[in-house]
């Protein structure tokens, strides 16, 4: 078995983008991930890539090139670019390929989305009645969170305004000037305890991973990270997701809580050995429930933690260091990707502005989704 | 006995006798795990049919203060904010729908609540009822 490097990445900014396609951003995130590594499309051996709502990956062969190259869809949902990943990883890892790609796009129409019952295997009176929304199940999640571990509103702002302190310095950001705490507190209330400024929205962008063996990322000589795990897990029983309309009464671990303890075993890392990490942060509250789901931190220790600032760029763990989904949004098939991009740019020292600083070793990503999956990556400075 | 529109989904809910409303679910007998709603084609060597406990606690709550898209909801255009929480029914399940009879950041996390039923408008102007809960003790 082969240890498994990316060599190389690119990235559409994220936003809205009107005179793109989706598979025209993930068009461009390819081309930009070849040019910097100094490859050739005819040098990929296989791609994995997926979109929730913006088309079928493997069309791009005829923006890219006819190579013949095995290019695998990938649709999973809000897993989608960890899954894409997860694929590659494994291809890489077998052996039998030592060159390859995953891509991850997406495009969804502004609002929150609209998901039908039954594609959900939900009755349609769940929908009809005004149960079915993502927002109202993340705002349930922190709201009761936040009464048992003491997390208050400020902290709540104090995520997001740092995420929009972070996409200020990132490229690729959607939101790029800065909110403050109070304004973000002020904004109209969406779901009870979020307001408007502490929730991400469905957005447009795409990302561009190449992997490579261990013989292959030494011959090409790039800057370069190992991915040490690759983790995704959909929900045990007793967890809280998306869409339930009930919970049991014996409650359980999470899908992030179970993927997390897997990347930790297979990276054979701790949390305390990282030293950057992007968390799922579908809204601030998320990021805040991520860092203990995770096990970064017990839970109720965020509340100190944030007031310290120690998950701000130049803190001890600095998380979401590009604005996370907050200040990116949420192009479903590509965030999980802009994380592990994110990463590999902090790693191998290009970051510029948002450059953690102490050269960072471990980096550390993670995306959780309907209806219950999580996906986690290590990855290491090579 | 209060004159009730038509459940919005009969095999989500009945109604006592007393027009008291009863949440239909499924209780899966090699776990004994509660599953609501009841699966649509309960298999009855799988599944045993139960109604809940009209009684709980509030377990979380939030408000939805802007329109959902249509579909799949299926109120009015002209909207008005609703409370939405998972109420714990005794030892069996959790159990999410809208929540009434306060006002909407009258609701607190371990409030003693019961089932209630809802009169709910489609776009058409239809009536049909549904589920709610509503803090035990009145508020005024």
């Amino acid at each position: 078995m082969s240890g498994v490097y990316i060599v190389g990445a690119g990235i559409h900014p994220f936003g809205r983008t009107p005179e793109r396609t989706g598979l025209q951003q993930g068009v461009f995130a390819v081309r930009q991930a070849l040019g910097q590594a100094g490859l050739d499309w005819r040098d990929i051996q296989f791609a994995y890539g997926g979109s929730d709502a913006a088309g079928k990956a493997d069309t791009m062969v005829s923006e890219l090139g006819l190579t013949g190259l095995p290019f695998i869809n990938v649709a999973n949902g809000c897993a989608t670019g960890g899954s894409a990943m997860f694929g590659a990883y494994s291809a890489i890892k077998s052996g039998e390929f030592d060159l390859g790609i995953a891509i991850g796009f997406d495009k969804h129409p502004r609002g929150a989305f609209d998901p039908k019952p039954a594609e959900w295997g939900l009755p349609d009176w769940y929908g009809e009645t005004g149960l079915m929304l993502t927002t109202q199940f993340f705002a349930m999640k922190i709201q009761r969170y936040m009464a048992m571990h003491g997390i208050t509103n400020a902290t709540l702002a104090a995520v997001a305004e740092k995420a929009f302190a972070n996409g200020v310095l990132a490229d690729h950001a959607w939101r790029r000037e800065p909110v403050d705490a109070e304004t973000i507190l002020a904004s109209n209330m969406v779901s009870d305890p979020l307001t408007k400024f502490m929730f991400c929205s469905p957005a447009e962008g795409a990302v561009a991973l190449i992997f490579a063996s261990e013989a292959k990322a030494k011959s090409l000589g790039l800057p370069a990270v190992r991915l040490r795990a690759a983790a995704v897990r959909s929900r045990p029983p007793g967890s809280f997701e998306v869409f339930s309309p009930a919970l049991d009464i014996e409650r359980g671990p999470s899908p992030t809580n179970i993927a997390s303890r897997a990347a930790y075993e297979m990276a054979g890392v701790g949390p305390e050995d990282v030293d950057v990490a992007q968390l799922q942060d579908t809204e601030s509250g998320a990021e805040i429930m991520h860092m203990a789901e995770n096990g970064f931190c017990a839970d109720g220790e965020q509340e100190a933690w944030i007031a310290q600032g120690r998950t701000r760029i130049d803190g001890t763990l600095p998380v979401n260091t590009d604005g996370g989904c907050l200040a990116c949004g949420e192009p479903i098939g590509a965030s999980g990707l802009r994380q592990v991009y994110e990463n590999y740019v902090q790693l191998t020292g290009q970051a510029g502005a948002r450059q953690v600083p102490g050269d960072p070793r471990i980096g550390y990503s993670h995306v959780y989704g309907a209806p219950g999956v999580s996906a986690v990556a290590v990855v290491e400075r090579a | 006995m209060p004159d009730l529109a038509p459940p919005i989904d009969d095999r989500l809910l009945h109604f006592d006798t007393d027009g008291s409303p009863r949440l239909l679910a499924a209780r899966e007998h090699e776990s004994g795990r509660v599953v609501f709603p009841a699966p649509g084609d309960a298999d009855p060597d799988r599944y045993e049919a139960i109604v809940l406990p009209q009684e709980g606690r509030l377990w979380s709550w939030t408000v939805q203060r802007f329109r959902p898209k249509s579909p799949p909801y299926a109120g009015p255009e002209a909207f008005e904010p609703y409370a939405v929480g998972y109420v714990a029914l005794g030892d069996t399940v959790i159990v999410e729908g809208r929540l009434t009879g306060a006002a909407l950041d009258g609701f607190a996390i371990g409030m003693p609540m019961r089932l209630v039923s809802e009169s709910f408008t489609l776009q058409n102007g239809e009536q049909r009822t549904t589920f709610a809960f509503a803090p035990t003790e009145k508020t005024a």
